[in-house]
């Protein structure tokens, strides 16, 4: 029964993969009609797809296009904005028109520019600094973007499943049913071989919520953005920085006294190391999570940035040995990503459970 | 000046790419060595390969 | 660098918090608490049915040496019981044949007593008649002798040379 879950499983991933490489190809396809209009140059343009990919959007769009009449079409959803502006500004984000227009709401005109919402005049001015930055105002920006809005349907996506999993244990005799028995053993092995280990098995329950949470979060995220949804949220700085942040407060209020005697008077060591250590260590309780931060950031933008490129390569060889071997290879990345998505969720948790456990860490004689 | 920046960048990423190596391989072999322990080797190993692999983006992002 | 710090956006930001924290706090009371105790009671349910079956092996076999031990007492007491009861009937066969012996000694005694009476009585008797016979006989040949003078002198004589003085 687990092997057949797991069988069908793999071969739903490696079908979204596969469809993922071949949408991505579909909207590079646009590249050589684009750039008879723009005048750019390939390689710019998969540069600059690649980029305006990673950064997060006011709207849902899945990709966009150039029809026969030379209209520029979005294919996608418009998402509402929410701008604090001397009041509460709600409008749609179809009123950019993607970047390209001035949005007016009350009485106040905006731009999107570099992807931050700016407040401009009618006409859509923005003004510049010597360093190219814009001078204009920025408004305070709640708006409901491509991020937020994933992270909510993801959010929706691990109620729904993991509480009727929960309902499941009640109905069936403690035992889960379906879907719920393949995520059991992922639940069990957080529990088992992350937690308990690290953590303690005094004080590990306080954790579980957040490390499931977590673990489960960010992998199905990492899973997302290997779809051809463009959904790339875990390689959002902020989204890794709010979740690093988490983990360090946590890790600083659930600490006991041993961890900051450890961190300010190291035990068994002479005075003057003792003061020579404080400061670092102290600064190792914010590097800790930083690199939390930067880790998983990095790993998945940069798992985005080659699977983009080595796609980008097909249209860039153009022969019929370079794009086989292109898509060879970024079939084989694909795959590798898969893992990356895994290993990176179970490495956040894993490290997260790690300082947990150094925090309410009990006894006195090592180190 | 600043194809220095990313000869660094490359000379840190190859270090860590050579100390991530070294760890998979002796991990490898630690596993070989006490198949029951194959558990906690991977943790370890897989703990000290993010650290490493932590200072290598830093370094490409300084770049 | 600077380009994290550019990318870093205030709105996603509180948005991820509020909506992550919120997904933990809800997951924590419909998901992972009921899954975690449930999880939890399960294995303590088949923690608490080994043990149980533990018990119950160890029962059966404190029930088992139990039965083994009364069956050895029963086999003792029965062992005994049969050699009791043959003592006994060898006791009661050699009562009974001492008795018997006794009995046929008395019978003997009585017998060879009998006998021996008898004997006496038969023995008196045969005396008596004889000593009656030697009277009639000794009275027959007295007269015999007397009836004759001479042969009454003769036997004088000859019973005076038998007695020598």
């Amino acid at each position: 029964m687990h092997r057949i879950n797991l069988v069908k499983l793999l071969t739903l991933l490696l079908l979204t993969v596969t469809i993922s490489v071949k949408a991505q190809h579909d909207t590079h396809n646009e590249a050589p009609v684009e750039n008879a209009h723009s005048g750019k140059d390939l390689k710019t343009e998969i540069k600059e797809y690649i980029n305006h990919h990673l950064l997060d959007s006011y709207d849902f769009s899945l990709f966009s296009y150039t029809n026969d009449a030379g209209e520029h079409k979005y294919v996608g959803a418009p998402l509402p904005v929410i701008l604090w502006d001397g009041g509460l500004q709600v409008f749609s984000s179809s009123k950019f028109h993607h970047g390209e227009t001035v949005a007016e709401a009350g009485g106040n005109f905006y731009k999107v520019y570099h992807n931050k919402i700016y407040k401009t005049d009618a006409e859509g001015t923005i003004s510049y600094d010597e360093a190219h930055h814009p001078t204009n105002a920025k408004p305070l920006d709640f708006s409901i973007t491509k991020n937020v809005a994933v992270i909510f349907l993801v959010g929706l996506l691990m109620f729904f499943i993991f509480s009727r999993m929960a309902k499941s244990y009640k109905k069936n005799n403690l035992m889960p049913t379906g879907f719920g028995r393949m995520l059991e053993p992922i639940i069990m092995y957080i529990r088992d071989d992350i937690a308990i280990p690290n953590i303690g098995k005094k004080n590990y329950k306080k954790y579980m919520n957040y490390l499931l949470t977590v673990f489960f979060f960010v992998w199905i995220i990492n899973l997302l953005g290997l779809t051809p949804l463009g959904v790339n949220v875990t390689n959002n700085i902020t989204v890794t920085l709010a979740l690093a942040i988490i983990t360090y407060l946590l890790t600083t209020f659930t600490a006991n006294k041993n961890y900051w005697k450890h961190i300010f008077w190291m035990p068994d060591v002479p005075v003057l190391m003792k003061i020579i250590l404080a400061p670092i260590e102290l600064l190792g309780t914010f590097i800790k999570p930083f690199a939390l931060m930067i880790r998983l950031y990095a790993n998945i933008t940069a798992g985005h940035i080659v699977l983009m490129s080595i796609i980008g390569l097909m249209f860039i060889f153009k022969s019929w040995i370079g794009s086989p071997l292109s898509f060879g290879l970024a079939f084989g990345l694909a795959l590798l990503e898969l893992l990356v998505a895994a290993l990176q969720a179970y490495i956040f948790t894993m490290l997260s459970a790690l300082y947990f456990g150094m925090a309410v860490e009990e006894h006195d004689d090592h180190h | 000046m600043e194809g220095l920046n990313y000869i660094g960048a490359g000379l840190i990423v190859i270090g860590a790419g050579i100390g991530i190596g070294r760890i998979g391989g002796q991990a490898m072999e630690a596993i070989a060595r006490q198949p029951e322990a194959s558990g906690k080797i991977q943790t370890a190993m897989l703990i000290a390969a993010a650290l490493i692999e932590g200072i290598g983006f830093a370094a490409l992002f300084a770049a | 660098m600077e380009k994290l710090i550019e990318q870093f956006s205030l709105g996603l930001f509180v948005w991820q918090l509020v909506l992550f924290v919120g997904l933990v706090f809800l997951l924590k009371k419909f998901a992972w608490g009921p899954i975690l105790n449930s999880v939890n009671e399960r294995e303590e349910g088949i923690k608490n049915a080994l043990d149980e079956a533990e018990n119950a092996r160890k029962e059966m076999q404190n029930l088992t040496a139990d039965n083994e031990r009364i069956l050895k007492e029963a086999r003792a007491e029965r062992d005994l019981l049969l050699k009791e009861a043959r003592e006994m009937k060898e006791g009661m066969i050699a009562d009974a044949k001492e008795e018997a012996k006794m009995q046929a000694t008395k019978v003997i005694e009585q017998a060879q007593a009998t006998i021996h009476a008898e004997k006496q009585a038969a023995i008196s008797e045969i005396k008596n008649q004889v000593a009656e016979l030697s009277l009639s006989i000794a009275e027959k040949v007295v007269r015999g002798e007397l009836s004759d003078k001479a042969k009454q002198t003769k036997l004088v004589e000859d019973m005076l040379k038998e007695v020598t003085l």
